[in-house]
């Protein structure tokens, strides 16, 4: 005889804690409480504190004077614009330093990733001590090493190091030729701007063509010489409308010239490096990625050397490596703000060091300097997303 | 049997490789000299290694002054070591009492102990040995570090320096972050939205900020969070701002390894009626953290290296040290020395650990990778 049991506990019976869905909204429940009255106890605390010392709160502060000096600024400045302002050039500063770091990380990481695969044993040998020493001693001694044993080392302008007479290192920094642009310059960016998009159509073109045709056209070359050389005969054409000012030792220092902070170079350097040193290995793991066997049937398809690296193990490669490498441009923005450590005027040199010792305002300032990372690092995060859904394995 | 069989009945004897790809010789032209690019490149890659290699190891061990106490014993042709013998106890210590530097070096002891135990493979007892270094270890360095009870004469963090700072920092980064992050990693996993939330918002801030920020917050916005006659030790502060920071990154790399664990397994445990702690902690992660050993240690050395950064807030680790002796007037102009220091004793530390890592790698490489 079948008969449903009705010993059987039903939903919903029993005590209240036994019910899952119940107990979730407990849990939570009682989360938000502790962490609602943990914050409010430090936000009334905050308050009270601020109140004693006197501290007004609020952005007004940002309309004040400034009332210092920067070394570098990338755009007019002076010590009577206002601490707004001071962000923007620490902000400015923050991003040239990055952007050339990413640069000069991202060849020097590619070249040492490839030489670490290199059949020349001592070649690989060499990156791999690269590798070895760079990423495992901390930034901050090297940028501090690069500082002050290296550039801080150098002798004074009179006795300047130079580079072919143009390039000039001294105890301040580097001086270099400035380029001054005379009438008809104009011309020649954009000539630039014109091959890049002529490039980039016929790059579109040429890709619609093979896969209708099968045929492919030698884009990298063309378009190499394209974008090389449509603005190199405009500006022949119109008489090479460029001047430079060659640095010239008067007295005790050099005039004319583009001056180039010690403090730049010594972080630039120290970040490049450093980071370089992780890229090569992310570089080194991407290429490993790509199984044999894809290298094998590239070759029993009898695909030259060149190709098989361009069309087979590069793109499969890059899946591994651009994520990794954004995280590393990241790591690389986030560690640009130890130039407060040598007085590079950063972000956090300018804005969170002197702008909050003179104003007091700790909290606006610290959360405007935190946001402006939080800010690229989330804005990264969400493209790179992107991109990985892109070119994620289509699987079956 | 006859001899002159077509089939030979015995092996030919080996004969020996061509002169041209045995021994140093052979090696050189397989490795070095196989082709005319690489053979540029290995001569390059030679005279580079002549430029660069032998000025240094002159200048750091041969013509080098190691013998001495003062300014006087250095010639200056090479390094003068000179500059950290004589600062050494202060690179140890920092501004330890000199009377009470037994103590830290019985933690130090302890310490050694211990992370050798863990790390060594064949030792036993392993799972209460960790529970003792992440619980009563602490303990103990703390009362015999800070002193001022059991007899002990009270020691201010203010005097804490050099070294012992550094690993005291690290230490404590360690043994905070991997907790907290293991909590961090099961709240992102979460079915409870809330919880999910505050996890994801709490890992993601701290990932998306700078370590100095996060120190600058600690020693200047933490004083207005707590009442204002309460004194925060500054040191305090930047231990829980660098724990907080850790923790976020050791969340992501747990997370990882939560994720490489089949559903089964959970399913598994609620098919046994096992409750949710006791499926996370006897299934889930023994699992999961074995499998994520070396990321766990990769941030622990990221972790180490950082613990550099609190020189900017005015604390005296390693780093901090040998930078004020860089500015003693009797010791101007020997900063190489003193950076190279540093970075050798950062680069000995850092470079074991990621070789234990690799070694690590190499033996989980058994089971779950195919």
């Amino acid at each position: 005889m079948l008969r449903p049991s009705t010993t059987l506990p039903r939903r919903g019976r029993g005590p209240l804690w036994r019910n899952p869905a119940i107990r979730a909204l407990i849990v939570q429940a009682v989360l938000f409480l502790v962490l609602a009255v943990f914050i409010g106890y430090l936000v009334h605390n905050t308050l009270v504190n601020l109140e004693a010392r006197g501290i007004q709160t609020g952005f007004g502060f940002l309309e004040g004077r400034a009332g210092f000096s920067i070394p570098q600024t990338l755009i007019d400045y002076t010590s009577d614009s206002t601490y707004g302002k001071t962000f923007v050039i620490g902000l400015l500063n923050t991003l040239l330093v990055s952007a050339l770091g990413i640069v000069a990380a991202t060849i020097i990481g590619f070249l040492v990733g490839i030489a670490r695969l290199s059949p020349n044993w001592l070649l690989a040998r060499l990156a791999t001590i690269y590798v070895e020493a760079f990423r495992n001693i901390p930034l901050l001694v090297q940028i501090l090493f690069w500082y002050y044993a290296v550039l801080r080392a150098l002798p004074s302008p009179r006795q300047s190091l130079s580079l072919f007479d143009a390039f000039f290192f001294n105890v301040r920094g580097m001086v270099m030729p400035d380029p001054q642009p005379l009438e008809g310059f104009s011309a020649t960016p954009w000539a630039l701007l014109i091959a890049v998009v002529a490039v980039f159509l016929f790059g579109l073109f040429a890709k619609r063509r093979q896969a209708r045709t099968g045929q492919a056209l030698p884009v990298y070359w063309i378009g190499a010489t394209v974008v090389i050389g449509l603005p190199l005969i405009v500006f022949l054409a119109t008489g090479s409308p460029l001047d430079w000012t060659l640095p010239e030792l008067t007295g005790f220092n050099f005039r004319g010239g583009i001056n180039i902070l010690p403090e730049l170079l010594a972080l630039w350097l120290a970040l490049s490096i450093y980071t370089a040193a992780f890229i090569a290995e992310i570089v080194r793991s991407g290429i490993l990625s790509v199984s044999h066997g894809q290298t094998e049937a590239a070759r029993s398809l009898s695909l030259p050397e060149t190709i098989t690296l361009r069309k087979i193990v590069i793109p499969q490669a890059m899946r591994v490596i651009v994520p990794q490498m954004t995280s590393q441009y990241l790591n690389l923005i986030k560690n640009s703000s130890l130039a407060t450590a040598i007085g590079y005027p950063d972000l956090v040199a300018v804005f969170a060091g002197t702008t909050l010792n003179q104003t007091g305002q700790a909290i606006e300032i610290i959360a405007m300097t935190m946001a402006v990372y939080l800010v690229i690092s989330l804005t990264v995060s969400f493209l790179m997303n992107l991109y990985n859904a892109r070119t994620l394995l289509k699987e079956r | 049997m006859t001899t002159d069989s077509t089939f030979r009945t015995q092996m030919i004897e080996a004969r020996e490789a061509p002169d041209q790809s045995r021994g140093v010789l052979g090696w050189f032209r397989a490795n070095l000299f196989n082709g005319p690019i690489n053979s540029i490149v290995s001569i390059v890659v030679i005279l580079l290694l002549a430029r660069l290699v032998w000025p240094f190891l002159e200048w750091a061990v041969i013509d080098a002054d190691w013998i001495g106490t003062t300014r006087d014993a250095c010639t200056g042709e090479g390094a003068c070591w000179v500059f950290i013998s004589a600062r050494f106890e202060s690179i140890i210590y920092g501004f330890y009492p000199e009377a009470a530097r037994w103590r830290v070096d019985i933690v130090f002891a302890l310490l050694a102990i211990l992370v050798a135990w863990l790390a060594v493979p064949r030792m036993p007892r392993k799972k209460w040995v960790a529970l003792f270094t992440l619980v009563v270890f602490p303990i103990i360095a703390f009362f015999l570090l800070v002193g001022g009870s059991f007899g002990l004469e009270y020691v201010p963090t203010r005097a804490w320096g050099g070294l012992m700072l550094t690993l005291t920092i690290a230490v404590v980064g360690i043994v905070g972050s991997l907790p907290l992050g293991i909590i961090l990693a099961l709240g992102r996993r979460s079915k409870m939205p809330f919880v999910k939330g505050v996890c994801v918002i709490f890992i993601e801030f701290w990932r998306g900020v700078p370590l100095i920020t996060v120190l600058f917050m600690a020693s200047v916005m933490l004083p207005l969070f707590v009442p204002g006659e309460l004194d925060f030790d500054k040191l305090l502060r930047a231990l829980i701002g660098i724990m907080f920071f850790w923790s976020a990154y050791m969340a992501e790399v747990i997370r990882s390894g939560l994720q490489a664990i089949g559903k089964g397994q959970n399913e598994a445990g609620q098919a046994l009626g096992l409750s949710y702690w006791q499926r996370m902690g006897l299934i889930i992660l023994p699992q999961a953290l074995k499998m994520v050993i070396p990321g766990i240690v990769n941030t622990f050395i990221a972790l180490f290296k950082d613990t550099s950064l609190v020189l900017i807030i005015g604390l005296f680790d390693l780093l901090a040290i040998i930078r004020a002796g860089l500015t003693d007037s009797n010791w101007l102009g020997f900063s190489t020395e003193g950076y190279v220091f540093a970075a050798a004793v950062f680069w000995i530390f850092c470079f074991s650990m990621s070789r234990y890592s690799q070694y690590i790698e190499r033996r989980l490489n058994t089971g779950h990778k195919r």
